[in-house]
């Protein structure tokens, strides 16, 4: 083809040309969480504590664990209603099985491990089922994970016989350190969801994986014509929801020792929030790792400084979420015009 | 024809960003005027019409409607002084049917509810008026490509239009379609309406068109009489020289040996049997009708859609059950449809360009600073024309688009090389360029398949062509044989010669 000369033109202005080309939009959570935290300051000196710091990073890391994995489904064009009740069923049955475990076998660590070992393949499982009904059975993901919604809820309730699933006492002693230890003075619950942002973050935007994620939310046409396999693509990001789901859970079990019917109620529609606050479309296509952890940060830095104050009631938590949520993405429309 | 112009515009200058795109351009039109603009694709025909319509708000210059100044905040306030364009994209709601989109927004009403008799009496009326047998209680997305053509203009004609813009109208129109706007157009134009109509086909706006004004990079070039002009002049006047040759010279190699044997296959719904035979080094052409299952045929064979048959890749069996067998084997596939299948039009340029050929640049995580060397070297040799490299895709002009398309599928290194229309809607100068490049894969020793509508573009590129009705081959020409009027006998079933293997009798599909 012709070789005529390249007619890319180049503004004149260096500075101002990169200042033009940031999208400064992007940046809009980070410049909320930042606002968040002035203000916490100034309400109460204690809010910038490190006890008080750590604290509301512990807090996230439930949340912020399971969005990152809702990262990847709603970026690909999908959704996960089905993440909280999940919890609450992978909970319950790690429980009861290190319960029946603990009979015959004598190391309460190896009990635990093999405990992790269940939750990991049961989300594994969970996630995977998602996504083949959602590619092979063709069927709407907020159907589908609508009906997964309260099939693992119902069951999370059956097995606990409509009360709570509690672990044995001694199994507790020993996995408590998992969400009250710390690495370095840092809380474990803290490093795994530094892990999982840093490892999430990676595979979307340095792998090939990732990139088919977001080719396939921008238009699955595209992909499919392009040799990707979509439906392939679309069931990992579901696999990669619940494996998400199973390590919240990991460093949930030890915070309470129990599960109920209520576990993890709602934890869908507050990852579903952080995934949108941190600016990625929930059309797909287009988002980062870590606008998800901004965005998980805001929601629990919100009640944090709810509770340090008595200006706004405590009650009004979800109000303020959800005028955070709205505002969000208000802001974000000038970008997708 | 009064010679008052109805619309004008003055030194109109418009940018995109930094980027300025029409650099004050004079521009008139007349009512009962057919007033074509044609260019090169980013010469500025679109934004023209856009800035005139009320879609964009134009940088600096004025606007004259009979003679006034004028300045639309938006479409609407341009449609309600009578100025509509239709879009290549056609802005019509798929759920909701015929009568209710051709109201919609100015719903008859009696009292608080809809007098839907009313309207559908006159849509019915309007689709009268327009030779179209389109039920008016059809949904919009029941109905073909051209039904819904008809539905944008019978809307526009309901809203009193003095002028129409349209963009690209005939592109997915068959011949007998075309017929049918033309005659349009002419009722149109009797009645006082200036149309403006931007077309790639000059030899249509010869035939339309009562003045042509040809733009080139965002500037006025000439405005003539259509009788005083000629389609070499036009297509002079777009590229800036002279054209030399269209098409490049073919190499003949009489004996180079088969790549890829096709025996019976069919997919359902489309292609009741297909055998051909694809040669190392050779252009094969596919013609035919729109709908004769030339798409569907080799969509099937690259496991994009269910098919079934026997095909051999050098001898041996190949079975592709997904796209991504087919980039294992060598082939690769240029969409007929590349805003919807070929680019990914939110995305920039890059990731664009190396997605079907990721692995290359993932070892194991994804190296864009190679990336971004393949994005370069590819803007060299396929000439890709953007403000800037890191522009989203669907910011190209359509020739642009095309090439970054093609530059994406060839970055797969396919020694098979499948093109659906692979020069629709883009200018001649660009054409020139694609139909050259696709000469010197096929002198590279691939072998390559051009699906085309366009018969001088068959007639011009093609060693053989394959000539297909109804989901069947019904001829396959060599060079003795091409002309426009055979191939277009052998498309309309005037001749029918099978495919040479057998299933020459088949039914049609209905």
């Amino acid at each position: 083809m012709g070789m005529d000369t390249p007619s890319a033109t180049r503004s004149p202005s260096g500075l101002a040309r990169v200042l033009r080309r940031v999208d400064w939009q992007t940046f809009t959570p980070l410049l909320g969480l930042v606002a968040l935290f002035v203000l916490g300051a100034l309400i109460n000196p204690v809010f910038l504590s490190p006890n008080n710091l750590l604290n509301v990073l512990t807090r996230s890391s439930f949340i912020g664990i399971i969005a990152v994995g809702a990262t990847f489904v709603i970026i690909a064009g999908g959704i996960d209603l089905s993440v909280g009740s999940m919890a609450a069923f992978i909970a319950g049955a790690m429980i009861l099985a290190m319960n029946r475990w603990n009979d015959d076998i004598a190391s309460n660590v190896l009990v635990i491990l093999l405990g992790v070992a269940l939750a990991l393949v049961l989300g594994l499982v969970a996630g995977f089922l998602n996504g083949f009904a959602i590619t092979r059975g063709r069927i709407e993901p907020f159907i589908v994970t609508l009906g997964t919604l309260g099939i693992y809820r119902a069951l999370v309730t059956y097995l606990a016989d409509g009360g709570t699933i509690s672990l044995e006492l001694g199994l507790r002693g020993t996995y408590r350190p998992v969400f009250y230890g710390y690495v370095l003075g840092i809380p474990w619950p803290v490093v795994i969801f530094a892990i999982v942002a840093v490892v999430g973050s990676i595979l979307l935007h340095r792998t090939r994986f990732g990139r088919y994620v977001q080719a396939i939310g921008s238009n699955a046409d595209v992909a499919r014509y392009s040799a990707i396999r979509v439906n392939r693509v679309k069931t990992l990001t579901y696999v990669i929801a619940g494996v998400c789901v199973a390590i919240a859970v990991v460093i949930y079990v030890p915070r309470l020792g129990s599960a109920s019917g209520s576990t993890g109620l709602l934890w869908e529609l507050e990852a579903i929030a952080a995934v949108i606050i941190g600016g990625t479309a929930l059309k797909g296509g287009s988002g980062h790792v870590w606008g998800t952890i901004v965005g998980a940060l805001l929601l629990t830095t919100i009640g944090n400084v709810l509770n340090l104050t008595d200006v706004i009631s405590q009650y009004l938590n979800q109000a303020v979420q959800g005028l955070i949520i709205i505002g969000a993405v208000l802001l974000q429309r000038g970008r997708r015009g | 024809m009064p010679d008052a112009p109805l619309l004008a515009a003055k030194d109109l200058h418009h940018a995109f960003g930094p980027v300025e795109v029409l650099h004050g351009v004079d521009i008139d039109f007349r009512a009962g005027e057919v007033h074509a603009l044609v260019g090169e694709n980013g010469a500025g025909k679109s934004t023209l019409m856009k800035c005139l319509s009320g879609y964009w708000q134009p940088a600096a210059g004025t606007v004259l409607l009979d003679g006034a100044e004028v300045r639309f905040r938006d479409s609407g306030a341009a449609e309600a002084r009578g100025l509509v364009l239709i879009h290549q994209e056609f802005n019509l709601a798929d759920d909701l049917t015929v009568e209710e989109n051709v109201f919609l927004g100015r719903e008859i009403a009696r009292g608080p509810f809809l007098d839907k008799r009313a309207m559908r009496v006159r849509t019915a009326q309007l689709l009268a008026q327009l030779d179209t047998h389109v039920d008016p209680r059809a949904r919009v997305a029941d109905l073909s490509v051209s039904d819904k053509q008809m539905v944008e203009i019978a809307k526009a004609v309901s809203r009193e239009v003095r002028v129409l813009f349209m963009d690209e109208p005939t592109d997915v129109l068959t011949g007998a379609e075309t017929e049918v706007l033309f005659g349009l157009i002419r009722r149109l134009t009797a009645e006082g309406v200036a149309v403006v109509y931007v077309s790639h086909k000059l030899d249509e706006v010869m035939t339309i068109a009562d003045r042509v004004t040809i733009l080139r990079d965002g500037h006025h070039i000439a405005t003539k009489d259509i009788g005083t002009t000629s389609e070499h002049e036009m297509a002079r006047l777009m590229v800036g020289r002279e054209l030399a040759d269209m098409y490049p010279p073919k190499e003949i190699r009489p004996d180079a040996p088969v790549v890829l044997e096709v025996r019976d296959f069919q997919v359902p719904g489309s292609v009741v049997s297909a055998s051909f035979d694809v040669r190392q080094g050779e252009v094969l052409a596919f013609a035919g009708l729109v709908g004769a299952g030339r798409t569907e045929l080799f969509e099937g064979l690259l496991g994009l859609r269910p098919g079934h048959g026997t095909v051999r890749l050098r001898g041996q069996p190949l079975r592709l059950r997904h796209p991504e067998a087919a980039k294992q084997a060598g082939i690769a596939y240029l969409t007929e449809d590349r805003k919807g299948k070929g680019l990914m039009t939110e995305m920039r340029l890059r990731p664009n360009l190396t997605l079907q050929a990721l692995e290359r640049y993932a070892r194991p995580f994804l190296d864009e600073a190679a990336e971004r060397a393949a994005l370069e070297t590819a803007q060299h040799e396929f000439d890709i024309r953007a403000a800037r490299l890191d522009v989203l895709a669907g910011t190209l002009s359509g020739g642009n688009q095309q090439k970054l398309v093609l530059a994406k599928i060839m970055l797969t290194t396919p020694d098979i090389v499948i093109l659906d229309e692979p020069t629709r809607g883009i200018d001649v100068g660009t054409k020139r360029e694609i139909y050259f490049y696709i000469a010197e894969l096929a002198r590279q020793g691939k072998a390559v398949v051009v699906i085309s509508s366009e018969l001088p573009e068959v007639i011009g590129l093609a060693h053989r062509v394959v000539v297909m009705r109804s989901g069947r081959i019904t001829g396959v020409l060599d060079p003795s044989r091409m002309t426009e009027e055979e191939i277009v006998q052998y498309a309309t079933g005037l001749k029918d010669e099978g495919d040479g293997y057998g299933h020459a009798l088949g039914d049609a599909v209905a």
